[in-house]
């Protein structure tokens, strides 16, 4: 018994280790098909390669017909564009989405916690009213939401971002979150209650070993989304409380089109998320199909 | 364990919590929720009332003091506007041809990624890349470095192909007047593929293993393990990635706000671009607000199909 007692964390330990797609079962490509699926991968990473490529590059080397992949490399665009004041955009950006998603982490971690845990009755309504607002359009908002924003005094401030990002990510971690939390062993909390355990012992020695890498995904995710949106931010900030996208979008009106630099630009904003994600990789079908898929 | 908690205490009867139905016990059990529930009410569903509101409205703010109500003049518009009509069919046929060759590639990439080869986790990393880059720069990226007919990357290859068989200048085409909608459909493919494939590749991957030893040793066919096991399989994975995808492709805005402004004319302006416009270029607050609800009523039908299809996972999971 000892033995065995020894034996399961390492076992546990070996199954976290190995990756969902490793399982063993799974025949092997022949290699005309390896050579397709390694084909198909690049064409459509080839865009991505293209942009950091080229942030590389100097303005006359990037805008070259036929394209010159070799042309000597330099950090020049990066440089310009901290001295151009990518700087404010790119903390408004981080301001937005951190503040948003700790937010969003406040209101959903309880409301998960009410909703698997600690059910309340008819659970699965209150779910499913959540999800629903996540499929009202956002455009139908903007205009009621830019009226009370403007009548509030608050276009182009960094807190209307916050709030609005906050309502759009809130149904995907109430999602997630529960999806996770309802892993938590019931006989565990039932045993733990039994020798009288409070309540933020129970929290602290058994949910939230379970629930801290679902509580990492949902952070990424939020992040994500947050990082990302445009609409919003383009139409309720002006010159103060502006996110990167908005940036992004601006400096090729003002400035005319230098190709290189909007590479650097576009690598440099999409930096956070390309790194969020593939170190979420495994996580993010569960938080993109809202916990339905795992 | 009781050394743990600071204050021994009376340890409360095990089945209390589960069985007292006191109003007391049913709120200590609501207020986590609560706060989390208030602030969603507050936030997404006023600003609907308000817009419901607001659409029955004569409203421009380029003639202030003209506000009145007109009932449902500003629908009977909507629904006879040809821009308005010309929107509702680019939203379709974005919606539509994005989603739908998305989910078919995706479902190619999935199916090739479920196999074992060289290099599978680094092709797997490198094909969820372009669902990663921000939207905006992705579109920004499409515009200028791909499709911009001097020096973008697909007139610079053809140009290279063309030279190197002796031609010598490749065609100069400018992909986005000609080919507007395309190029904007091409550049959300290449966005959303990502996701289906790791939807889809999820499915694959929980497909019983021993169904599909059982139909190898009957001898079954690739083609027919495909046909008769796999896809009914993946049905439901196949319609969540379909919902998903639409509810968020529909809301296209980054793409046609960048790429062709809604241009050459109004060939690619979709609905979200259209009630932007009629927002903060016509001004027509009114109009907009009629638009917005129309579009909340076509979401709500695919939702209540989205609805559906997750209830259904969900009840699966639950029940496990």
């Amino acid at each position: 018994m000892t033995h065995a007692a020894v034996a399961a964390p390492g076992a546990r330990f070996k199954k976290l280790l190995r990756r969902k797609d490793d399982h063993g079962g799974a025949p092997k490509l022949s290699p005309l098909w390896t050579f397709v699926a390694w084909l198909a991968t690049l064409a459509f990473f080839a865009p991505v390669a293209w942009m950091v490529l080229t942030s590389f590059h100097q303005e006359a080397d990037a805008a070259t017909n036929p394209p010159t992949p070799f042309a000597p490399l330099t950090f020049d665009q990066y440089e310009l564009l901290f001295s151009r004041d990518i700087t404010p955009f790119l903390l408004n950006s981080v301001m937005a989405s951190v503040l948003s998603t700790l937010l969003v982490l406040a209101l959903a971690v309880p409301a998960a916690y009410a909703l698997s845990i600690k059910p309340v009755e008819k659970w699965t309504d209150v779910m499913f009213f959540f999800l629903s607002t996540k499929f009202l359009p956002a455009i139908a908002a903007l205009l009621p939401v830019y009226l009370i924003v403007k009548d509030a005094g608050m276009l182009d401030n960094v807190w209307t971002l916050v709030v609005l990002y906050t309502a759009m990510n809130l149904p995907i971690a109430v999602w997630m979150m529960r999806s996770f939390l309802a892993e938590v062993p019931k006989e565990i909390l039932e045993a733990a209650e039994v020798d009288g355990a409070g309540l933020l012992t129970v929290l602290w020695r058994v949910v939230a070993p379970v629930a801290m890498p679902g509580l990492a995904a949902t952070s990424l995710i939020c992040f994500i989304f947050s990082w990302n949106e445009f609409m919003f931010a383009v139409n309720l900030t002006a010159t103060q409380a502006s996110t990167a996208p908005v940036f992004l979008v601006g400096f090729i009106t003002n400035e005319g089109l230098f190709l290189a630099r909007l590479c650097a630009a576009a690598t440099l904003v999409s930096l956070p998320v390309l790194i969020a994600g593939f170190a979420a990789q495994d996580k993010l079908v569960r938080g993109l199909s809202l916990g339905a898929v795992k | 364990m009781t050394t743990l908690t600071a204050p021994p205490k009376t340890a409360p009867p095990p089945f209390r919590t589960r069985k007292s139905s006191g109003a007391a016990a049913k709120w200590k059990r609501r207020i986590p929720l609560l706060p989390a529930l208030i602030f969603t009410i507050v936030v997404t569903q006023l600003p609907f009332v308000a817009t419901l509101i607001i659409s029955t409205f004569q409203w421009n703010i380029l003639r202030p003091g003209d506000r009145h109500f007109v009932g449902l003049s500003n629908f009977s518009f909507v629904f006879t506007d040809e821009r308005l009509r010309t929107a509702v069919l680019n939203t379709v046929v974005l919606t539509a041809s994005v989603v739908i060759i998305s989910v078919i590639l995706g479902l190619g990439l999935a199916m090739l990624l479920d196999r074992r080869f060289a290099g599978r986790g680094l092709a797997r990393t490198l094909l969820i890349a372009p669902f990663l880059v921000m939207p905006v720069a992705a579109a920004l990226l499409w515009k200028h470095a791909i499709y911009n007919p001097d020096y973008g990357l697909l007139n610079g290859t053809l140009n290279a192909v063309y030279r190197f068989f002796g031609a010598d200048n490749g065609p100069t085409v400018d992909w986005i007047s000609s080919y507007p909608m395309p190029a904007v459909v091409v550049s959300l493919v290449w966005q959303w593929t990502p996701f289906m494939m790791l939807i889809l590749l999820a499915g694959l991957q929980a497909q019983p293993g021993d169904v599909l030893e059982a139909a190898r040793m009957d001898g079954a066919s690739a083609l027919q393990t495909f046909r008769h096991i796999t896809l009914p399989h993946l049905r439901q994975y196949i319609e969540l990635g379909v919902l998903l995808g639409t509810i968020y492709v529909v809301q296209t805005f980054d793409a046609v706000f960048t790429i062709t402004q809604g241009g050459p004319g109004s060939q690619t302006t979709n609905l979200p671009y259209e009630i932007y416009l009629t927002m903060f270029r016509k001004y027509e607050y009114g109009e907009a607000a009629a638009a917005g609800v129309v579009v909340v009523l076509g979401a709500f039908v695919i939702a209540t199909f989205a609805l559906r299809t997750i209830a259904s996972l969900f009840r699966e999971e639950v029940s496990r």
